[in-house]
């Protein structure tokens, strides 16, 4: 049986949330968390009934959130080689003050950043998210353990700028 | 706060990524609901009211007003059971039950003896639509009895089933089920509950 889509929003709209702040950041997040439930909202009555609600939002959130970096002409991950170098746009944190969590979570590259939101801000598993952004699960699993590690040579390093300044 | 040693259960309970500000979620509900409905995507739109008999759930289509439930049907019941029987793509939207609130809110202070909504019959079929659309020809104020409507309706022996027909309305109190009683005058049954029955009718008595 299938629910009303207002559980839906009520379950997970939060989540998609969040998702969206982390992957797109504040400014653009409430137009991706939009374009996500106006589309699923839309597909809803074709989705299978058994399937995965959460990971299949997570998964429309993601091409929105492509698409909304796409319109506005730019690209979060470079093909190729892909440098540890800050995006200043669409990305969490840029324009806040200081550098807490956010700012750390904004300078990961777009993949490893993607793919931490999906991971511990949405829960899903690695199987999920590889399928989302592709690649292999094991890959996934990569992707997030190497950003954990940035995050933590960064927010150590912030620390000890803080200290001496 | 120390991040240095961050892993996964940090982020998951960051407050400064997971803390979302009160009334974003409701601004963005909001504006789902007014593009879904702009857009035509939004079949079943509702809100809840409160009466004198309680929280009353109005649910409307594209068509028109097609569900009110009492609280005690259980909300969130009714909107699975229209999710299965309409379509899932259900949405609060108060905005577009405005009209149907603002007319149920004048019955109930007695400003208002007729409806004028549109109706949708999509969860009533057969014989039961039939007396559904014959009770809207019971004025306010009046009553008539089970045999009465069931003579009414060209079937006079079919009595139960205008019974079954009433307790199954799907729009009470929009659709006047409240104004058919017992031969004898006694209340028979009702969906809201007696106490919800007596106080319309005590209420249309009143005000007639």
């Amino acid at each position: 049986m299938k629910q009303p889509f207002e559980k839906l929003v009520e379950l997970h709209g939060a989540t998609v949330l969040r998702v969206c702040r982390a992957v797109v950041g504040r400014a653009e997040a409430e137009d991706v968390w939009q374009e996500t439930f106006l589309a699923a909202l839309r597909a809803y009555p074709d989705l299978p009934p058994d399937a995965n609600t959460e990971a299949w939002l997570v998964t429309i959130a993601h091409r929105k959130s492509l698409d909304a970096m796409r319109s506005n002409g730019r690209r979060a991950v470079p093909v190729g080689d892909v440098p540890e170098t800050p995006s200043p746009h669409g990305v969490p944190g840029s324009g806040d003050d200081g550098d807490g969590l956010w700012s750390s979570v904004a300078r990961l590259p777009d993949k490893q950043r993607r793919v931490i939101a999906y991971r511990y801000l949405a829960d899903l598993a690695f199987n999920d998210i590889a399928a989302i952004v592709g690649g292999t699960p094991a890959a996934a699993r990569r992707a997030a353990s190497d950003g954990l590690k940035s995050l933590r040579t960064r927010l150590a390093a912030s620390q000890l700028e803080g200290e001496s300044a | 706060m120390n991040h240095t040693d961050l892993g996964p259960v940090d982020i998951a309970l960051a407050p400064e990524l997971i803390t979302i500000e009160p009334g974003v979620l409701d601004r963005l509900h909001a504006g789902l609901a007014e593009r879904a409905s702009r857009e035509g995507i939004l079949d079943v739109a509702y809100r809840v009211v409160d009466t004198p008999v309680g929280k009353l759930l109005l649910a409307s289509t594209e068509r028109g007003l097609v569900r009110v439930a009492y609280e005690r049907e259980g909300h969130e019941a009714v909107l699975a059971s229209l999710a299965e029987r309409l379509s899932p793509r259900i949405l609060e939207a108060p905005a577009r039950l405005g009209e149907a609130a603002r007319q149920v809110e004048e019955y109930f202070s007695g400003r208002r003896h007729t409806f004028d909504l549109p109706i949708d019959l999509a969860l009533s079929a057969g014989f039961r639509r039939t007396v559904l659309q014959h009770l809207s020809a019971i004025d306010f104020g009046r009553t008539e009895s089970y045999a009465e409507v069931a003579r009414a309706v060209g079937n006079p022996r079919a009595v139960r089933a205008v019974g079954t027909a009433c307790a199954t309305n799907p729009l009470p109190v929009v659709v006047p089920c409240h104004r058919v009683l017992r031969s004898d005058g006694s209340l028979g049954g009702y969906i809201g509950g007696l106490d919800a029955k007596t106080t319309l009718l005590r209420l249309e008595a009143a005000v007639a």
